[in-house]
């Protein structure tokens, strides 16, 4: 394998260096041409917890003839079925696959230990919920990673399916292994396990693969998954690592990421966008489970990206520009998600749905349409403006007021311009009054720990933000039991984001930060006991930005770890920080880095970092501007309602902001019950 | 600014018309829990369009009951609950539109309008028993009829059951008021089948339990899962061996009332 020619450490000849590999599992031996394993599968469900969850069977589900596809797809969202199975961009794929008439998707989760236990003692393979078939016999294994913490899993994923965990180890037998999602953007840390990746949009990117893949086959696949790789790598958005050599300066940072001689690949691999969302309406038929899982309702996407600007959030950054979903596609998608699923609550979701530029109208014209039909509409967390009160007052118009959730992100007016998350504290208290003032009970805050330049005191002053809250929201309700829920987590540098080069804040120093945080909302006789206080563990933040901001380097800890015992790391019950510690005291042992190295380590501008040969369409030069205002504690408008401020992805991709208003409205419609 | 007043909620809905639902729980789905079942059934109902009837309260409720569902894991092919319609509604349409309105597998199998409660009392009351089928795979008749024996001729058999406040002991054999071995000669000649009648109880033995006390008192261990479902919900006959169709007195009571005015039709 030709992963590089590195100065300081020789990934390529790097066997699995903690002891011997193990021996390939029989699971690998056993090939099951489509067949169903359900029976296998069947003597172990009585033995695991919430066994229905691999049934499959759900309403909108689709199974099809195996013969009758061309090219197959398994895909994948890596956590428990009650996290995966709402996935949308696993749903919207699919669909958009399983529309056409030469190909089939079908899809699996994460086993829990009990079953995987089961499993590996009974021989019976990784397979989908929908037809039970061995994941290990499709012709592409597709994972969608919204978060880093997957990566275990898919390694369990793969090994039970039989498919070699190193892509180096595959064979023309294995499925082409794909990973899409945000997590994506920076795909150097799973680069030795998976063959390709999906930046950007998946629904054109997916039926392009599968011409590709169909074109191959029909040709009698030559020269094997060699040449699939090269041509999978010429789609627009398709990035093949092992095309790619890193090479390592003696101190452990990259020298540069270069195409290498095995494939004709570019130098830079930019991300697919879709325009004209009003022409990918999926899901059409959203999946509805059986089982229990975290989110029971018809979403449908609203807007695709986010011009805010904060500096923080990889989301916003990397899914420019904005294009807006049309009110009368919204009103059909909702229309035609109630009909076919029987759901109760509509969620209008995007990445801050009260910008969509005619979301007043929409919100009246849906309240109007669902009013008196038990059906609740809802926008999640919102930014903190008076508006949003307005519009959720509207969604709620006779139904249940219980909780509202702002998300103002800092503490202090100070460090919420350094994120460009821009709100002055009397804005946050007059919106918050505003929502108790129309009956609304809880209000639900989210906030960061461990931003850049921020101190104990930009923090301590979420207290006093809490408490003014509290004081002003009772005398606008006249009640006391109102209550204030502070929700606050570490902060994580991302890549493709101002904040690439940030220093992470610490594990010791967040906890320490957000005890005294907790102390002083706790001995606040008025109000403490109106305030709840819910914050998460500097701990898995850590292991969350090693993985994010890590290389090619990473994926032996995560190998490591993985055998070390390591599944379900976005579980608390399951993380162990220890495991993952020792696991990279282990895997970094001979290499001039470290867990600090990744994390805590403020980057220079001239740093090549890891995820510089992919484009978001972001300019790095203005990136990096961008930081040093950040530092400068200056803000940037929104794009949308003032010039252009050259981030660069419109130039770059040929790509532009899609907003209203269009006037249009929803389309009549006769409402069942 | 003056107090506002919260939404009132909606108001009490009065169901004009019970409507009693036979369904089964098949194949893969018999791993489906009571809740899971539950969710499905009132995204069915919505997806049907049926005109329920609703609880008051700021989260109105479609008033269904729900009586003695079987456990997770286990078939059936007679699960009952109840339903209140807020505008009438043809049964035989609403059967047709539930049942393809609800995944493959949990099937509404019958549906009858509720008679009168001062003739045909409450559907719970009539669910007096329960017959209950064990399908023992890679188990000879002589084997399982040898564990059977043993197990009768004890008078109690308590077996362990975990309950929410801890593990209790519990009669498995008392209720059962028929046992029965027999070989089903469409399956592989090792695979022993059990039927059994059980009166409920509170609590009522469950087919855990019956296992269990097997296990218990001849050490059967079935090397694969055993498949159970039950066949049937009913009134206990007087002989209590069998059960009777609990959804009869209510066709009995619509059958009259459609006769009333002309003729004098048999009611037996």
């Amino acid at each position: 394998m030709d992963y590089c020619s590195p100065s300081t450490c020789d990934l390529a000849s790097k066997q699995w260096p903690l002891g011997e590999r193990e021996k390939p599992r029989t699971l690998a031996d056993v090939r099951y041409e489509g067949r169903t394993v359900f029976d296998q599968l069947e003597r172990l469900l009585p033995f695991v917890s919430k066994p229905v969850q691999y049934v499959g069977g759900e309403l909108n589900s689709v199974v099809k003839d195996w013969e009758s596809a061309d090219v197959r797809w398994a895909l994948m969202y890596p956590d428990a079925y009650e996290v995966g199975l709402p996935n949308q961009g696993v749903q919207i794929l699919y669909e958009v696959i399983n529309e056409r008439s030469d190909a089939l998707a079908e899809r699996t989760y994460s086993v829990w230990p009990d079953l995987e236990e089961l499993m590996r003692d009974n021989q019976v393979p990784q397979f989908t919920v929908d037809a039970h078939r061995a994941v290990g016999d499709f012709d592409v294994f597709g994972l969608s990673f919204s978060t880093e913490l997957g990566y275990t899993n898919m390694l369990t994923a793969l090994d039970l399916a039989g498919i070699p965990i190193l892509a180096q180890d595959r064979d023309d037998e294995s499925p082409i292994v794909i990973a899409g999602g945000h997590a994506a953007f920076n795909p150097e840390p799973v680069a030795r396990f998976v063959d390709a990746a999906v930046l950007g949009d998946g629904e054109q990117a997916a039926l392009d693969i599968t011409d590709c893949i169909a074109g191959w086959k029909a040709e009698g696949a030559p020269d094997g998954r060699k040449e699939l790789l090269v041509r999978l790598a010429a789609i627009e958005g398709v990035y093949v690592p092992s095309f790619y050599d890193v090479e390592y300066l003696p101190d452990g940072r990259i020298h540069r990421v270069a195409p290498n001689s095995q494939g004709d690949a570019p130098w830079r691999v930019a991300k697919r966008t879709v325009m004209d969302l009003d022409e990918w309406p999926y899901p059409k038929a959203p999946l509805v489970p059986l089982a229990e899982t975290v989110h029971e309702r018809s979403s449908v996407e609203i807007f695709r990206g986010c011009t805010r600007g904060c500096r923080f959030c990889q989301a916003g950054m990397i899914t420019r520009p904005v294009r807006e979903r049309s009110v009368d596609t919204v009103g059909q998608m909702i229309a035609s998600g109630l009909e076919k699923t029987g759901f109760d609550e509509v969620g209008l979701l995007s990445l801050s749905s009260a910008d969509h530029s005619e979301i007043g109208p929409m919100a009246k014209q849906l309240a109007d349409r669902y009013e008196g039909t038990n059906t609740s509409l809802s926008l999640p967390s919102t930014r903190v403006d008076a508006f949003n009160v307005t519009l959720a007052n509207e969604l709620t118009r006779n139904g249940r007021r219980s909780g509202l959730t702002f998300a103002p992100e800092g503490g202090s007016e100070r460090i919420r311009r350094v994120i460009n998350k821009t709100v002055s504290k009397e804005d946050l208290i007059r919106t918050v009054t505003a929502a108790y003032g129309a009956g609304w009970r809880q209000v639900k805050l989210y906030f960061m720990c461990g931003l850049p330049t921020e101190t104990d005191e930009d923090v301590l002053e979420i207290a006093e933000l809490a408490r003014e809250v509290i004081r002003s929201g009772r005398e606008a309700s006249g009640r006391r039991d109102i209550r204030c829920t502070v929700s606050i987590g570490g902060f994580v540098p991302k890549p493709h984001t101002p904040f690439q080069w940030a220093a992470q804040l610490g594990w010791e120093e967040t906890d320490a930060r957000l005890l005294k945080l907790r102390n002083a909302i706790r001995n606040d006789k008025e109000v403490g006991k109106a305030i709840g206080f819910r914050y998460h563990d500097g701990r898995p933040g850590i292991v969350e930005g090693l993985l994010s901001r890590g290389d090619r380097r990473t994926g032996l800890l995560i190998e490591q770890v993985w055998r070390d015992g390591a599944r379900f790391d976005g579980w608390s019950e399951h993380f162990s920080f220890d495991r993952w510690m020792s696991a990279a005291d282990k895997a970094f042992a001979d290499l001039p880095i470290d867990v600090d190295w990744y994390t805590t380590r403020e980057r220079e501008e001239s740093e090549v970092l890891a995820w510089d040969h992919l484009d978001s369409g972001l300019d790095r030069d203005w990136l990096w501007e961008d930081w040093l205002e950040a530092l400068d504690e200056n803000e940037v408008d929104d794009c949308r309602w003032t010039p252009c401020f050259d981030c660069g992805v419109c130039d770059q991709l040929g790509t532009e902001i899609q907003i209203g208003p269009t006037g249009r409205q929803l389309l009549p419609l006769t409402v069942v019950n | 600014m003056a107090r506002q007043s919260r939404d009132p909620g909606r108001e009490y809905i009065a169901p004009v018309a019970k409507v009693r639902i036979q369904y089964a729980k098949r194949g893969r789905l018999r791993f489906s829990s009571h809740r899971d079942f539950q969710r499905a059934f009132e995204r069915a109902l919505r997806r049907a369009g049926v005109p329920m009837a609703y609880s008051a309260g700021f989260r109105p409720h479609p008033k269904i009951s729900y009586a003695n569902a079987a456990p997770t894991g286990v078939a059936s092919e007679a699960e009952y609950i109840e339903i209140g319609l807020a505008a009438p509604r043809d049964v035989a349409e609403l059967r047709a539109e539930l049942d393809s309105a609800m995944p493959p597998g949990l099937d509404i199998v019958d549906a009858v309008l509720a008679g009168d409660p001062d003739e045909s009392g409450d559907l719970v009351s009539r669910l007096q028993g329960s017959v209950w089928q064990f399908v023992f795979p890679e188990v000879s008749q002589e084997t399982l009829q040898s564990a059977i024996d043993k197990f009768l001729a004890q008078e109690v058999v308590e077996v362990d059951r975990k309950t929410k406040s801890g593990i209790k002991k519990f009669d498995a054999r008392g209720p059962l008021r028929k046992v029965e071995v027999s070989l089903n000669p469409a399956q592989a000649p090792q695979c022993a089948i059990l039927t059994v009648v059980a009166q409920h109880g509170t609590p009522s033995v469950r087919p855990d339990d019956v296992l269990a006390a097997l296990r218990q008192v001849a050490d059967l261990v079935p090397p694969v899962p055993v498949q159970v479902t039950r066949l049937a919900q009913g009134q206990l006959a007087a002989d209590a061996r069998t059960v009777s169709d609990p959804l009869a007195p209510d066709r009995a009571g619509s059958d009259q009332k459609s006769l009333d005015t002309s003729t004098t039709a048999s009611q037996s």
